[in-house]
C-alpha cells in the first residue's frame, strides 16, 4: 500500500463524563531498520514514530512509537468527554509526513 | 546412500515431527462471532469425505489470533478491504469503466461469488478463480492491464469481493466439466512430493489437531482467503499459501495460477463445503 | 607446575566452553542491562515498585510479528493521582524500546492496547510514572514460537 490510511473508531455519542474507548489503526509497513534486502543491504528505517489524540484542542492521549510496534500500528485507549466536540488524531511518519483524521462525538 | 535409505530417512523425519505433539489434539470449542454475525467453523463433512467433520483454521489458532478476526476494526486486513472498495469505484482502462460501471453495488452483486469459486467458464475452457475472473473483467471489459496474482491491488480486490460472501457456506460445483479438475486436485492432494516425501494429506488429513513443532496443524481449509497472516504482515492468496506449504516439504512449488494450483484450490474448496466464508480471515 | 598433554587439552576445552558460554550469556544480560538503564532513565533513577500497574500479554505468542499487549494502571486520573506516562520495553529485542504512552486527565483511565514485535521469547516490561513521582512496574514473560508453517 502506497499511502498510509488512518482508521478510527469512536462512539457516535456518550454521556457527559463517560469514559469511552477509542480504537485507531493506520496502514503502514513500519520498516524497522533491522531487515536486509536480497543484496544484504539494510533496508532503512521508516516508521510512524508519534501519535496524538486531541479533543477540542486539548491533549487526550499520546504515544511515542519505536520500531518494535507491529506493521499497521494499532492503538486502543480511553477518553473522558465533557462536552460535544471533535477528536483530532495525528500520526507522524519518519519521512516527515503527517496523517490526520477527525471524528465528532455528541455528548447527551 | 541409495534412494531407499533416503526415503526411509524422510519418513523417519516426518514421523518424529508429529510424534512430539501427539498428546495435544483437536480444534478448540470457541465460537466465531464477527460484529454480531455467527459463522460456521465446524460442520459435518460433505458426502464421500475422508473426514467426519470439517473445521475452519480459525479453531486451531490461539485466543489472541482468533480475537483479531472477531472485530472488523481490529482485523488488520481491513485497510486493504477499504482499498479494494476504492478500486471497485475507480475508472481504469481504455473502455472508461470501473467495476461499479457494470456490477454497481458490490454488496448486492458480489454476494456469493467467493463461496462458489473456482467456477467453470465455458469461454475459457477451464475454471476461473476469483483472481482470473477479476483479470478477465479488467482486460476484456475495462481494457485495462491485468494485475499480478499477488499484487496489492489484486489482494485488496479479492478481499473486498470476498467479504461480500462472508458468512455464506462454501459451495463449489465439482461435477460436469469440473469433475476432471476435481479429480486432478484430489490426486495432487494425496501425492507425496519433495525431499520430505509428504503429501497435503500427511499433515492436514492424518495429523490435524496435533502440533508440528510449535504449530497447531489445521485441516488446511481455504474458506478465509485472501488471509491476513501475522507471519506475512499482510494479505496473501490461496496459491501463496500452497507455495509456502510446498517449500516446507522441500518441494518445488507450482506457479501461482497454474492448472495444478487451480485444481488443488477447487478440490480443497469442495473438502470445506459448508464452512462459512471468512474472508478476510486472520491467521498466524 | 608442569602440564601434561591431557591437562592442557582439558584446560583448552574448559576455556573454549567458557568462551562459548561467554558469547551466549553476554548479549542476553547486556539487553537486560540496557533495559534496566532505560527504566532508570525513565524513572529518574528510582527503583519501580510492584503493584498498581498490570501488563497483559499472551503467555505464548503464535507469531512474534504481532503480539497484542495491554497495560492498565490504577488511578483516579485527576489531581495528583494521575498517571503521566507508561513505558513499554522488550528485554530481548535488538532495541528494547517499544512505545511510551502519555496520559492526561482527559484520558479518563490509564489504559492502552497495542501490538508489538518480539524477536524471541523474552520479558516484556511496563513502567508507569505517576504525577506524584512514584513509579511502578510489571513484567510478563512471552514465549515466542517459530512463526507457523508455510513461507
Amino acid at each position: 500500500m502506497a499511502k498510509a490510511k488512518p482508521r478510527v473508531k469512536v462512539p457516535k455519542s456518550a454521556k457527559a463524563g463517560e469514559v469511552i474507548t477509542i480504537k485507531t489503526l493506520i496502514s503502514h509497513k513500519m520498516e524497522s531498520g533491522q531487515r536486509k534486502d536480497k543484496a544484504g543491504k539494510v533496508i532503512p528505517r521508516k516508521i510512524i514514530n508519534k501519535f496524538t489524540c486531541e479533543f477540542n484542542g486539548t491533549k487526550v492521549f499520546g504515544c511515542d512509537i519505536d520500531p518494535a510496534i507491529s506493521a499497521n500500528p494499532y492503538l486502543e485507549f480511553t477518553a473522558k468527554v465533557p462536552e460535544s466536540g471533535e477528536f483530532k488524531f495525528t500520526w507522524v511518519d519518519d519521512d516527515g509526513s503527517v496523517y490526520e483524521t477527525g471524528k465528532k462525538i455528541e455528548v447527551k | 546412500m541409495n534412494s531407499t535409505t533416503l526415503k526411509w530417512a524422510g519418513l523417519l523425519t516426518a514421523a518424529s515431527v508429529f510424534a512430539a505433539g501427539a498428546a495435544i489434539a483437536e480444534p478448540d470449542n470457541n465460537t466465531l462471532v464477527i460484529d454480531g454475525q455467527q459463522l460456521v467453523t465446524d460442520v459435518e463433512a460433505p458426502k464421500g469425505s475422508p473426514l467426519s467433520r470439517v473445521y475452519s483454521g480459525w479453531r486451531f489458532r490461539s485466543p489472541e489470533t482468533q480475537a483479531f478476526e472477531m472485530d472488523d476494526f481490529e482485523n488488520p486486513a481491513f485497510p486493504a478491504v477499504e482499498q479494494g472498495e476504492a478500486l471497485w469505484n475507480t475508472v481504469e482502462g481504455e473502455a472508461g469503466k470501473s467495476c461499479a460501471t457494470c456490477h454497481e453495488d458490490a454488496s448486492e452483486t458480489m454476494k456469493g461469488v467467493r463461496a462458489s469459486m473456482p467456477k467453470w467458464n465455458e469461454k475459457l475452457g477451464k475454471p476461473h478463480t476469483l483472481e482470473t475472473q477479476i483479470n478477465a473483467c479488467r482486460t476484456d471489459n475495462m481494457k485495462a492491464e491485468a494485475w499480478k496474482w499477488e499484487a496489492p491491488n489484486m489482494l485488496a480486490m479479492t478481499a473486498y469481493v470476498g467479504l461480500q460472501s462472508r458468512g455464506m457456506p462454501v459451495s463449489v460445483k465439482t461435477d460436469g466439466p469440473m469433475q476432471s479438475w476435481t479429480d486432478k486436485g484430489k490426486e495432487l492432494y494425496y501425492t507425496r512430493v519433495g525431499q520430505l516425501d509428504m503429501s497435503c494429506a500427511n499433515c492436514h488429513e492424518d495429523n490435524y489437531g496435533k502440533m508440528i513443532r510449535a504449530d497447531h496443524l489445521s485441516q488446511g481449509q481455504i474458506n478465509g482467503f485472501p488471509t491476513y497472516r501475522l507471519k506475512w504482515g499482510g494479505l496473501g492468496s490461496i496459491h501463496r499459501r500452497f507455495s509456502g506449504c510446498m517449500k516446507n516439504i522441500r518441494a518445488t512449488p507450482y506457479k501461482r495460477g497454474s492448472d495444478e494450483f487451480i485444481a488443488l484450490e477447487l478440490y480443497l474448496a469442495s473438502r470445506g463445503a459448508g464452512l462459512s466464508v471468512e474472508t478476510p480471515a486472520v491467521r498466524n | 607446575m608442569k602440564l601434561d598433554r591431557r591437562q592442557v587439552l582439558g584446560l583448552t576445552a574448559g576455556a573454549a566452553v567458557l568462551a562459548v558460554a561467554g558469547i551466549r550469556v553476554n548479549p542476553a544480560s547486556a539487553a537486560a542491562e540496557e533495559t534496566k538503564k532505560q527504566v532508570m532513565e525513565f524513572t529518574g533513577g528510582k527503583e519501580p515498585a510492584s503493584g498498581k500497574i498490570t501488563l497483559k500479554a499472551p503467555e505464548i505468542a503464535e507469531n512474534g510479528n504481532t503480539v497484542p499487549i495491554s497495560v492498565s494502571v490504577e488511578s483516579a486520573m485527576s489531581g495528583d493521582d494521575l498517571v503521566e506516562s507508561v513505558m513499554i520495553l522488550a528485554e530481548g529485542n535488538p532495541n528494547p524500546d517499544v512505545a511510551t504512552f502519555h496520559f492526561t486527565e482527559m484520558s479518563g483511565e490509564a489504559s492502552a492496547t497495542t501490538r508489538m514485535r518480539l524477536a524471541k521469547t523474552q520479558n516484556v516490561v511496563a513502567v508507569a510514572k505517576m504525577k506524584d513521582g512514584s513509579v511502578y512496574s510489571d513484567t510478563r514473560l512471552v514465549k515466542v514460537t517459530i512463526g507457523g508453517c508455510g513461507g
